[in-house]
């Protein structure tokens, strides 16, 4: 139907850095950890991703240094691949091809050239059965090799990497065996370097200490007990010395060997520890942490550093939005912070702290939770909904307001609002009119009520600056609002009070006029932009997807489609609907005012998209084909939520943008030229290119592409005399910013034609009987006769190809 | 299982004594313990953990310490003497003053010749044991300070003694201190607080592990008097420790204030290698109060304190999983029965150490009441306290006996025996009877014949002597004896048949006799099995004598037939099913319904049950607690479903189950959570989240 051979969806970031425990090289400089599908190289003393090392097509599951050469490192994926990298460099050495899924994988010095996977058992049909397998890699110059000598060693083992480790020159496993009851179950088992000790640790918060493990039943143990929850990672350090201990205390342990009742305490690491992993040199510890973080610390007293993944709390409940001013990726992380994510550069900017209370590290315990955000159009004003529900008591809700502060570049709580509304709050909005000195916040509640928020004076006193109050409270016959929205121009409001959209004006506060679409609530509500500004569109519990124009006050068109998200692109009047569909979620781009869709791509990704915003481009693009043009401006993104097998319930989650890749657009640089058509021969540098496009449009000079056309290894170019003619080309690079003007003149001058086109139409069309649009509205604009004749066009139009779209 | 009204006796507040200190004899399998009360307990781990004897205490007598040398028990306490038991009568059979003060430890050579102890004074005096007595020998060159705990060296060369401050090693031929180990004192505010070394051990390879009261283990090399670990396990005291002297001495338990009893193993820390040394292993947390005594078997650590239970925690890398061996066992109540029940009266009779109390049962209101089963019924009149009887002289009570109709009440202690005529007209009156016949000295266990008209009582020689009590006079009858001139062991168990016919015994070598008393001599002996009986009864109707053993089987032996009955053969062959014979506490008491002659009612401390004979045996893999599923059931499927065997566990901690004549069942508890709730305070400890 649609064309749309080159826009794809890109796994941009935010993936899991704690999903495996870290490596630390051996000589303390590089950190390694899986993310995603591909391993990061970290720096330990500067936090900064050094090389991504990417190819598995899968989820990485584990990184190991091999034993037999220290600048050199696995990896293994679900893809069922093990790899060999070098991470100085960041290139591929070696693919070994194992055939199966590999959920952990361990290596020994003892064992040369053999690895120890653990896999899923072939033909189990119910519960899955995980097995270790030995594998021996074939010694041979090739690239890619596939192993075959596998033998089986044990059955019935954990996949979670934290129930095997190896002893000393014997190889211990422990699984998972609940052997007295719930509370006694194994969650980690660490091996102690020199001497024949294992540690366990358990749910019950006890670390056991095995010894005598090998003779027949005659083991003992002795217990050491400080967690209070289960403890999740035990660690022992090079030389035996220490055992590190974490848990959800969010408190690194160390606890002396052999005295046990000495230990130290390293609190306040922010989140439950997940992993801890040791330099092998021991003088530095590395902590994973569950909000994806990374601690470095340096002999246990001091963090060294801090590596900050994409924070995903237990669920996304403020959306996804874009800070106007910084461009980067809103959300709520940590709890009670609100983080700021750069998505260019796949790194957290800050967390903001919004509720500004102590987080006490407990199961459990209900703590207050950001739960809505809203950012005004200039990025000046930013408001937050924070709210704790406690079974007993009664809920606490707090509505904040604040201020971007130039000084300091960051928000400055300005209003603290306390118990705004009654009950929950369902959604917030601010007035998106470009002279910011009127801002409204309208906010609307489970409590039946919707509330508009004004900047007021300052009071008498005058060291107080200007705060909130409320200046309008609605109602709609005793309906709970469920969602609200402005017009473009913010002089409409929108407000879905179950079944029924209320329209209001705002400087009067006035209903204008109601719309209806039974049966089934209004979950989400949109207003069109720019040229099609008229139409409102709104999604209801019965899957319908309705489009009123606001002319007419009557329904333009509705099609019958599970829309689980609508957007709308601020900077154009596409606007996007997520679907989900039979365990996989479509992707329709549309206009309002046009029948067809603008783009449309089935199954975008598996499982139910529920986050996703459009980002604006720093600077335009160009596009040629028809079916791209909605990405010239901005750049959707959205969130995922991928299931990853039965590795750990624990799920993963991708930040997925759907970007363009157009032909012509790499000649913005020769060097990026240069690189593309190396991408063939040289294919693990076929997935970098997102990464590369980030960097290029970050810093479109071409000092920086020679700058990074010297940092790349020298065996990754093609032959110097290829290389050089390309690099004085580069040189020249005039040629290729007129080019751009061009593109953009000629742009302008398609739009001119196309206007001039529409005049003709209208002309030629004058002789119909004109049709008086029933503006109820007072205040509505008056309809220019090509706004009019585009109505009627619409009205005329079939809008059928949605529903046909679905069935196909 | 049968409709009863339940007398729900609660005012019976036994409450056992501390432990003080233990001794395990580890060639008869026997274990020693000692209460704070001065009463002795022996108990057979060979059967069940089965409390066999148990020697009363005395007023003023306080234990210290207790010593196994051969067969032969020694005691020696606070009093300053050392006391020898005999152990098949019961009672203390010498004590020799040691004329040092009071006395801290005992303690002996491994050739059982010579007897250290160690004395408030500071000296370290050596007796030597010789056949019925022992002898001083010398005293060990005296110090400053008291000498709190004593180990010899297996050699019987040195002894390591633990006094205040420090640890001296003596040399056992000439008497001098060759080594001195002084002992770090607590560390911060307690500094100037002098530490006492409770407890200390001599391993053959002359390493010394003391246990001190700054809550310190410490392992010291012998030879060199150097400290070579010290481990802190507690904020406390270290109580007790021992080791495990009959292995390879590879294993040290130590006790702790906190309730906690922790093992150290001598370990290699890497398989291939030879060089072991002493690593804190694991941690038992069996005790709320005091650990103050402790003993170390083969298979299992014992433990006992101020929560006056012992507990039998196995280590489980020496005994086989899930079998009866592998369980932890607590031993909280006597193994015999304190409760005497007048059926016909409705009376109660409380034996504790100092006195006898005793008690009438309530009363309900005559109607017919229709309640649904568990219902509390109206009181009528509240059961009352009658008489409570303080005992004469300084030795604790042993025995007591309440004949049928109320009217008879008769007690025991290790030197006399009184009997006491109770009257009832309208006000109580209580006549000590005066002369009894003077081969009522001492006696082991007493009973009255069901007419009240014969008091029997087990005497010393492994006798029983037959008194005809009656209001004029007290008269002597006769002696029964199996065999004469032959030395047994005591009875500790008798019971008469209701028709008067027939008297039972039993004794701790497991024999049981019956005597004709009609007849006046010997009718026949039950075959011996190897297991002691706990308890005895005759049926009735069919004078059938019914035997529980410590280890819970269950034998009906025909009197008339001087043969066990079908009923005990099917039993037998069929066998008892496991949850039953791994019950951890002996069955103590058995009655009869007259209603109904099928029915024997038996209890231990946990459950009381009806065996109803005229059912089948549950199989081997029936659900042997099915009271509630058949409950459920309708009444055409109970049948099939139904075994000889119904259990109530609705009432908890039992001391006596029995049955009135008007068919009312009494119920004696004693929650145990109302023995821990006298004990005094524990010691602080810190608690997570408080």
């Amino acid at each position: 139907m649609v064309e749309h051979g080159d826009i794809r969806v890109v796994h941009c970031g935010g993936s899991k850095l704690n999903f495996r425990d870290p490596v630390i090289t051996h000589d303390s400089r590089f950190l390694l950890c899986a993310s995603g599908e591909a391993v990061k190289v970290f720096s330990t003393s500067t936090e900064e991703c050094i090389h991504e090392l990417r190819g598995h097509t899968g989820l990485v599951t584990g990184v190991l240094l091999r034993p037999s050469n220290h600048l050199q490192v696995y990896s293994s994926s679900l893809d069922g691949t093990v790899r060999l990298w070098d991470f100085t460099d960041g290139i591929l050495i070696k693919t070994c091809v194992i055939g199966y899924p590999i959920y952990s994988f361990y290596a020994s010095a003892k064992h040369e050239n053999v690895i120890f996977i653990v896999t899923s058992m072939p033909s189990e049909k119910r519960a899955e059965r995980f097995q270790l397998v030995a594998v021996h890699l074939p010694q041979s110059g090739d690239q890619l090799v596939e192993a075959r000598e596998l033998s089986a060693v044990l059955s019935g083992v954990n996949p979670n990497p934290a129930a095997i480790a190896f002893g000393r020159g014997v190889r211990i496993r422990r699984h998972k065996d609940n052997k007295k009851g719930g509370w006694n179950t194994f969650t980690c088992v660490a091996c102690h370097p020199k001497d024949d000790c294992i540690a366990t640790g358990h749910e019950d918060g006890k670390i056991r200490l095995w010894r005598n493990f090998n003779h027949k039943k005659e083991y003992t143990y002795s217990t050491l007990h400080w967690h209070h929850s289960a403890v999740s990672s035990l660690c022992f350090t090079p030389e035996g010395t220490n055992l590190l201990s974490g848990g959800v205390e969010s408190v690194l342990i160390q606890w002396r060997y052999k005295q046990e009742s000495e230990r130290d305490f390293l609190p306040r690491l922010g989140a439950a520890i997940t992993h801890i992993t040791v330099s092998p040199d021991g003088s530095l510890f590395c902590t994973s942490h569950s909000d994806n973080k990374i601690t470095i610390i340096q002999s246990c007293v001091k963090v060294s550093a801090v590596i900050q993944g994409l924070v995903k709390g237990d669920s996304i409940r403020t959306d996804l939005m874009m800070d106007p001013r910084s461009k980067a990726l809103v959300l709520n992380g940590k709890p009670g912070h609100l983080q700021f994510y750069s998505l260019q550069r796949d790194k957290l900017l800050y967390n903001l702290d919004i509720v500004q209370q102590e987080y006490i590290h407990e199961s459990g315990l209900q703590q207050f939770e950001v739960v809505k955000a809203a950012f005004d159009a200039s990025g000046l004003w930013l408001a937050t909904v924070e709210e704790r529900h406690q079974k007993a008591a009664e809920l606490e809700l707090n509505l904040k307001l604040w201020a971007f502060d130039e000084q300091t570049q960051s928000f400055v709580l300005n209003t603290t609002i306390s118990a705004p509304h009654d009950a929950q709050i369902t959604a917030m909005s601010f007035r998106q009119t470009a002279d910011s000195q009127t801002t409204l916040l309208v906010s609307t509640s489970k409590d039946g009520h919707f509330k508009a928020w004004q900047l007021a004076a300052p009071a008498h006193t005058e060291d107080e600056g200007p705060s909130w109050l409320c200046d309008f409270v609605g109602a709609y016959h005793g309906l709970v609002p469920e969602c609200c929205s402005f017009s473009a121009d913010g002089s409409l409001l929108a407000v879905a009070f179950q079944e029924v959209v209320t329209v209001w004006s705002p400087a009067t506060w006035e209903l204008l006029t109601t719309l209806s679409q039974p049966p089934g609530a209004v979950s989400d509500l949109c207003f069109g932009r720019l040229s099609c500004s008229k139409y409102l569109l709104g999604t209801t519990a019965s899957n319908l997807l309705c489009c009123w124009n606001l002319l007419t006050c009557s329904l333009e068109w509705s099609t019958s489609m599970d829309v689980r998200r609508l957007l709308v692109d601020p900077l154009s009047e596409n606007m996007a609907a997520f679907c989900y569909q039979s365990g996989s979620t479509d992707l329709f781009v549309f206009k309002p005012s046009e029948p067809r869709p603008l783009f449309s791509r089935k199954a975008v990704c598996s499982g139910k998209v529920t986050q996703a915003v459009f980002a604006p481009r720093e600077e335009m693009l160009e596009s040629c084909e028809e079916s791209s043009q909605w990405l010239n401006r901005s750049q959707l993104y959205f969130l995922t939520q991928q299931m990853v097998n039965n590795i750990s319930s624990s799920t993963c989650f991708l930040f997925s943008p759907l970007k363009l890749v157009i032909d012509d657009s790499v000649a913005m640089t020769p060097f990026y030229l240069l690189l593309g058509k190396h991408r063939q021969q040289q294919q693990e540098h076929r997935d970098s290119d997102s990464s590369l496009w980030a960097e290029r449009t970050a810093l479109p000079q071409t000092s920086a592409s020679i700058k990074e056309l010297l940092q790349t290894p020298a065996h990754v170019l093609p032959s110097t005399s290829y290389l050089c003619s390309m690099f004085v080309q580069s040189l020249l690079i005039s040629v290729s910013d007129a080019r751009e003007e061009k593109a953009h003149a000629e742009e302008e001058m398609e739009s001119e034609k196309e206007e001039e086109d529409s005049e003709e139409e209208m002309e030629s069309s004058r002789s119909k009987p004109e049709l008086v649009a029933a503006a109820t509205e007072s205040d509505a604009p008056a309809l220019t006769k090509a706004q009019a004749r585009e109505l009627r066009r619409v009205r005329k139009l079939d809008h059928s190809w949605l529903a046909g779209l679905l069935d196909s | 299982m049968g409709e009863f009204k339940v007398h729900r006796v609660r005012f019976f507040d036994y409450m056992p004594s501390a432990i003080r200190t233990m001794a395990f004899n580890s060639q008869t399998e026997r274990l020693a313990v000692a209460r704070a009360d001065g009463a002795v307990e022996i108990f057979n781990f060979n059967d069940n953990f089965f409390q066999e004897k148990v020697i009363p205490g005395q007023d003023g007598r306080a234990i210290e310490a207790l010593c196994w040398v051969g067969h032969r028990l020694f005691s020696a306490g606070l009093n300053g003497e050392i006391t020898e038991y005999d152990l098949e009568n019961l009672r203390p059979q010498y004590t020799v003053d040691a004329y040092g003060g009071p006395i801290w430890t005992i303690s002996s050579n491994s050739q059982g010749t010579q007897l250290a102890v160690g004395c408030e004074d500071g000296t370290v005096k050596i007796f030597a044991i010789l056949e019925e007595r022992i002898q001083f020998q010398r005293n060990l060159n005296r110090h400053k300070g008291r000498i709190i705990s004593l180990c010899w060296h297996p050699s019987s060369a040195q002894i390591a003694a633990g006094m205040t401050d420090m640890i001296t090693i003596y040399d056992a031929e000439t008497g001098q201190a060759t080594r001195r180990l002084l002992v770090d004192r607590a560390m911060g505010a307690s500094k100037n607080k002098e530490v006492v070394v409770w407890s200390v051990g001599y391993l053959s390879d002359h390493t010394i592990i003391s246990g001190d009261s700054a809550g310190k283990v410490q392992i010291w090399n012998g030879l060199t008097g150097t400290l070579v670990r010290t481990y802190l396990v507690t904020k406390w005291d270290v109580l007790s420790l021992i080791i495990n002297a009959s292995q390879d001495e590879s294993s040290v338990i130590a006790g702790t204030s906190e309730g906690t009893v922790i093992q150290f193993q001598f370990i290699s820390s890497t398989l291939d290698q030879h060089d072991k040394e002493w690593v804190r292993t694991r941690t038992f947390r069996n005790h709320s109060h005091d650990v103050s005594a402790l003993a170390h078997t083969d298979t299992a650590v014992v433990s006992g304190g101020m929560d006056t239970q012992l507990v039998v925690r196995p280590l489980l890398d020496k005994v086989e999983k899930n079998t009866q061996e592998s369980a932890l066992r607590k031993i909280a109540f006597p193994h015999r029965s304190l409760v005497g029940c007048a059926k016909k009266a409705g009376l109660l009779l409380f034996q504790f150490p100092d006195r006898l109390e005793l008690w009438k049962l309530g009363e309900n209101f005559h109607y017919v009441h229709t309640g649904k089963p568990g219902d509390r019924l109206p009181v009528k009149r509240k059961p009352e306290k009658l008489i409570e009887l303080k005992r004469k002289g300084e030795d604790h009570i042993c025995c007591s006996a309440l004949s049928a109709c109320g009217g008879w009440l008769a007690y025991s202690t290790v030197s006399s025996v009184r009997l006491y005529r109770i009257q009832y007209n309208k006000t109580i009156s209580i006549n000590k009877v005066p002369k009894l016949p003077k081969e009522l000295r001492s006696v082991h266990q007493l009973c009255f014949s069901s007419d009240s008209s014969k008091l029997f009582a087990s005497s010393c020689q492994s006798s029983v002597i037959v008194v005809a009590v009656s209001q004029q006079e007290c008269r002597y009858l006769h002696t029964l004896k199996h065999k004469t001139g032959e030395w047994k062991a005591r009875m500790h168990l008798l019971c008469a048949s209701d028709d008067g016919k027939w008297l039972a015994t039993a004794n701790t070598d497991c024999e049981i006799h019956i005597y004709n008393l009609h007849k006046m001599k010997l009718h026949c002996m039950v075959p011996v099995y190897n297991s002691c009986p706990t308890t005895i009864a005759i049926h009735p109707v069919t004078n059938n004598l019914i035997s529980v053993h410590a280890d819970q089987q269950i034998f009906e032996f025909s009197l008339v037939q001087k043969e066990y009955t079908q009923w005990s053969r099917r039993l037998q062959t069929q066998g008892l099913l496991s949850l039953w014979l791994e019950r951890d506490t002996p069955i103590t008491h058995i009655t009869f319904n007259p209603k109904n002659p099928d029915h024997i009612i038996l209890h231990d401390t946990y459950m009381f049950c009806i065996i109803d004979q005229s059912l089948p045996f549950p199989e081997l893999n029936a659900v042997l607690w099915n009271q509630m599923t058949l409950k459920n059931l309708p009444v055409s499927q109970r049948i099939g479903q139904s075994h000889a065997f119904k259990i109530c566990k609705i009432f908890q901690h039992l001391m006596c189950v029995s049955l009135l004549e008007d068919l009312s069942l009494v119920v004696v508890e004693r929650p145990l959570l109302d023995i821990m709730s006298q004990l005094p305070a524990p010691v602080r400890q810190k608690k997570f989240a408080t």
